[in-house]
């Protein structure tokens, strides 16, 4: 299994003394065990509690099992109550998250790029950054009502910041050096953004956008704690005033499951833009 | 023609960086910019190329007075600075967006061939050497054909012998058209491998100090006596810009012109 040389040959050839062999084993073993590795103790403590509740050690009432977890959440996919709960949940993330990233890109766009409007803006956006986001929650119900518009309003808030910053941020970065190739070239204002400015701040705007889509996840349980009658978060708050724990662990895993899911399609969908970075960790390493 | 007019530049800080430059550049002559630290020799290159206006007297390339980046002016900077999100061939068309697809195709290969980068066509300026990124970025610079390409400190993050070999690449690929040639450098020996004339300049204010010509026949053998005597000529006037004078200089001066 090892192709470490002299050290380990000989507890090869033995064949029982594993731990050197799994500790000093080359990297590519590692790297693909170890995901693998990571699951050994949740899948052990989960497989450890449904066993205790079975043998009657605990009665789970709390601390549900895994198979008590698995039934409510099919029984909430069979009576559809768990589609009509998470397509709630994705329209206001994906609608909070919209208006979050079309105000924070503008925003940070013009505050990067115009000295003048960076001076005017910034400070006063920095100010209401200091503000914990849920603070605003009274305000917007005043404003917006209890339904959907103060919900998007707070998410896209939380997705907002992030954005403005890392676009902003990404624009000021942009190496000097390679603004002047466009002047040398004579770019106009237009072409130098469009084949300088953007693909320059491509990198840092896609991590914004990740960061700025897991706040969104993070505000919708907030928004959806005042006064939702659906949506992931209101099974949460259900499921603890109902005295339903095996729901709010359910509700929390389809959390999870959804904010890896996104995540991941927004890596997938700009990793093409991206392609001239990773070339470096694939090829690069000669 | 080249002609710069008492140049001077005195920067918002109060540094006065360059003084009274007057030089002319014939077409295709090569010169060699080149003095001690400070002596404003980048300046004076990035105020020829438009980047940074000079704070008085005037730069005109054939009557046409210089103070914004100029379509026949072409310049390569110390780092390559090839744009990291495209493809070598895209690097180098990067200034032939005036051309049609087909056109701009046909020239990027033939430039890539000339600098021998043929088969990097297609890769990411991050799986470039040093020495192959440099050559894609003098082959971004010379593609629109420039009358005058600018050099500054090309091969100064080179190894030497990656240096020596881009040297003679740059001589052969100005053969072609013949631009002219503003090299700033403060490698004494590349000075004299490429130049016609190296033009000394003097620091605190940056100001015209010494020009030796160079006469031998290219390509120049680096080894030649008559090499090293101009090489000599150079570093004597290099050392009397700096005041430090270690050798009787009358007879250096014009060492290299009776050759």
């Amino acid at each position: 299994m090892s192709l470490q040389p002299s050290a380990c040959q000989t507890s090869v050839a033995s064949g029982a003394d594993a731990p050197p062999a799994a500790t000093r084993a080359p990297r590519r073993w590692s790297i693909v065990t170890t995901p693998w590795l990571g699951l050994v103790l949740p899948l052990g403590v989960a497989l450890l509690w449904e066993l205790a509740v079975a043998v009657g050690l605990s009665s789970g009432r709390l601390v549900p099992p895994p198979s008590r977890i698995i039934v409510t959440l099919a029984e909430l996919a069979r009576s559809g109550e768990l589609a009509r709960h998470i397509g709630a949940t994705l329209y206001r993330v994906g609608f909070g998250f919209l208006l979050g990233t079309v105000a924070g890109t503008l925003l940070g766009a013009v505050a990067g790029y115009w000295s003048l409007a960076r001076r005017i803006l910034d400070p006063t956006l920095q100010a209401l950054r200091a503000i914990p986001s849920i603070a605003w929650v009274p305000l917007f119900i005043l404003w917006l009502g209890i339904f959907e518009p103060s919900k998007i309003a707070l998410i896209a808030v939380g997705v907002f910041f992030p954005i403005y910053l890392g676009v902003m941020g990404a624009i000021l970065a942009v190496d000097r050096k390679i603004v002047e190739v466009g002047r040398i070239f004579r770019l106009s204002g237009v072409a130098m953004i469009r084949r300088i400015l953007l693909p320059a701040v491509l990198p840092a705007y896609v991590v914004s956008l990740r960061a700025g889509l897991g706040l969104g996840w993070m505000f919708v349980v907030a928004a959806e704690f005042m006064g939702a009658s659906e949506g992931l978060g209101y099974l949460l708050i259900d499921g603890q005033q109902l005295g339903k724990p095996a729901q709010i662990v359910a509700a929390i895993i389809v959390f999870a499951l959804l904010g890896k899911a996104t995540d991941w399609l927004v890596e997938r969908l700009t990793a093409p833009l991206l392609r001239w970075q990773d070339s470096f960790s694939t090829t690069g390493t000669g | 023609m080249l002609v710069l007019d008492h140049v001077g530049k005195v920067y918002p800080n109060g540094v006065n960086a360059l003084e009274g430059i007057t030089a002319r550049v014939m077409p295709g002559e090569i010169v060699a910019i080149i003095g001690g630290s400070g002596c404003g020799k980048s300046t004076l290159l990035r105020a020829v190329c438009g980047l940074d206006r000079a704070t008085s007297g005037s730069i005109a390339l054939d009557g046409e007075a210089i103070t914004a980046p100029h379509e026949k002016i072409g310049m390569v900077f110390q780092e390559p600075r090839l744009l990291p999100w495209l493809t070598v061939e895209a690097n180098v068309g990067f200034g032939l967006d005036r051309d049609t697809a087909a056109a701009r195709g046909d020239k990027v290969r033939r430039a890539l061939a000339r600098v021998g980068l043929v088969d990097k066509a297609t890769a990411w300026p991050r799986e470039l050497s040093g020495g192959q990124a440099q050559r894609a970025a003098i082959a971004r610079a010379l593609v629109p054909r420039p009358e005058v390409l600018l050099l500054d400190e090309p091969f100064s993050a080179l190894d030497a012998f990656t240096r020596v070999d881009l040297q003679d690449h740059l001589l052969a690929l100005w053969e072609e058209a013949r631009p002219t040639l503003l090299l700033v450098t403060h490698d004494v020996e590349e000075a004299v491998v490429l130049a016609d004339r190296v033009v000394v300049l003097r620091p605190r204010p940056g100001r015209l100090f010494d020009e030796i010509r160079v006469e031998l026949p290219r390509p120049r053998d680096r080894a030649s006596p008559h090499f090293e005597l101009v090489k000599h000529a150079v570093m004597s006037a290099l050392d009397r810009s700096l005041d430090r004078v270690r050798q009787p200089a009358d007879g250096w001066l014009t060492a290299g012109e009776g050759i």
